[in-house]
């Protein structure tokens, strides 16, 4: 596989170095003449250094052939945005991957249609959330794409859905209880399943409809 | 006179430098309603003292800040901050994402500008311009023939 990587920071370098260990092919544009020479004495040929927002850069780097994947990874959005669409769109490049440094900035890169992205606060923040759950419903996964996301609810005593089948319960539209762990055994959800205090359930819904779920299995 | 019409034509200026100031001020003094965006409070000097269109401190790709300015019914937006490809951006959220038609974006860089002019975004080159007037003004000049058989030899 031929990879080109935008961007030789932390996250740039430690891909590359991974990359050519496991026997692929890969170049990292650095435009940083500092940064680029400690990624030279270490690549060699294989770091450039230059913008990689510019075609001529791009080009340079082999993105003609076209890669296999290009790596988006400079710590400016604005740039990996315009990586991106040129890798995409100009050159054919059959998959990208964006890092996005400022969450506030996915919404740019999802209108622009760059995915999948990765997202180290968000990534954080949805630990975080995890370890120490707001609202007792964990975000698990996003599936950006089709507008779904996977989220876990954990039922208690007071909850009003405890002692009910899910048959029973006014789910939300566009939300769907997928399966229930009890006492480390995970069974899927159907309209027979009985609810208990200490279930693990696991729901898929569209964003947005989190309250709407959370008042029927919870009700805090 | 266009003044009835140019009072209702909203204009969002982001970018608030020389460029930016500029067309802010020209257009402002057509009548237009012109909000100028700069991540620079200290930018509002280059609008003059007695500014009277709108003014937002905020970045550009921050779709909060393009709100305050009133985005959502503006007819048209200029981005020209410093940055090509922040103005990339800026103007492709100002066009999918708001839906400004007139949505034109200042491209430092002819060979981003040529490829994204190409995708529908109205941009604007002042290297290329610069380089086309340098040629037609190389070209007009009138070289002596004594001089042209010097430079031969």
């Amino acid at each position: 596989m031929y990879v080109l990587i935008a961007g030789g920071g932390k996250a740039g370098a430690n891909v590359m170095r991974t990359l050519l260990r496991n026997g692929h092919e890969a170049t990292i544009i650095e435009q940083d003449r500092d940064r680029y020479e400690r990624l030279e004495s270490e690549f060699e040929h294989q770091a450039m250094n230059g913008d990689a927002t510019e075609l001529f850069v791009l080009e340079k780097a082999g993105i003609k052939r076209p890669p296999d994947l290009v790596l988006a990874l400079t710590g400016d959005d604005e740039d990996n945005l315009v990586i991106s669409q040129l890798a995409k769109e100009k050159y054919g490049v059959p998959k990208v991957i964006a890092r996005v440094n400022d969450p506030r900035n996915q919404p740019h890169f999802d209108l622009l249609g760059i995915s999948p992205t990765v997202c180290a606060t968000s990534s954080i923040l949805g630990l975080v959330e995890h370890e120490v759950p707001e609202h007792e419903l964990i975000h698990l996964l996003e599936l950006r794409k089709e507008n779904l996301e996977i989220v876990e609810v954990q039922i208690d005593k007071a909850s009003p859905s405890a002692g009910k089948t899910v048959e029973k319960l006014s789910l939300p539209e566009g939300s769907r209880l997928i399966s229930v762990m009890r006492d480390g055994k995970a069974e899927i959800a159907v309209g027979s399943t009985e609810l208990k205090p200490g279930d693990q359930v696991l729901a898929i819904l569209q964003p947005g409809k989190e309250d709407e779920l959370r008042q029927v299995l919870l009700k805090k | 006179m266009t003044a009835s019409y140019a009072e209702h034509v909203k204009l969002i200026v982001i970018g608030c430098g020389r460029v930016g100031s500029t067309i802010a001020k020209r257009f402002a003094a057509e009548g237009w309603d012109v909000t100028a965006v700069d991540e620079k409070e200290s930018a509002l000097n280059r609008l003059g003292e007695d500014w009277t269109g709108g003014f937002v401190v905020g970045h550009g790709m921050d779709t909060g800040v393009l709100r305050l300015a009133g985005i959502e019914d503006a007819d048209a937006v200029v981005v020209s901050t410093d940055g090509d490809n922040t103005n990339l951006v800026i103007g492709q959220v100002a066009q999918k994402r708001f839906g400004i038609e007139c949505t034109v974006v200042r491209i430092l860089d002819p060979a981003r500008a040529e490829f994204y002019s190409s995708r529908g975004l109205r941009t604007v080159c002042p290297t290329s311009t610069a380089i086309d007037a340098l040629d037609e003004a190389v070209r007009t000049c009138v070289i002596p023939q004594q001089q042209r058989e010097e430079a031969k030899v």
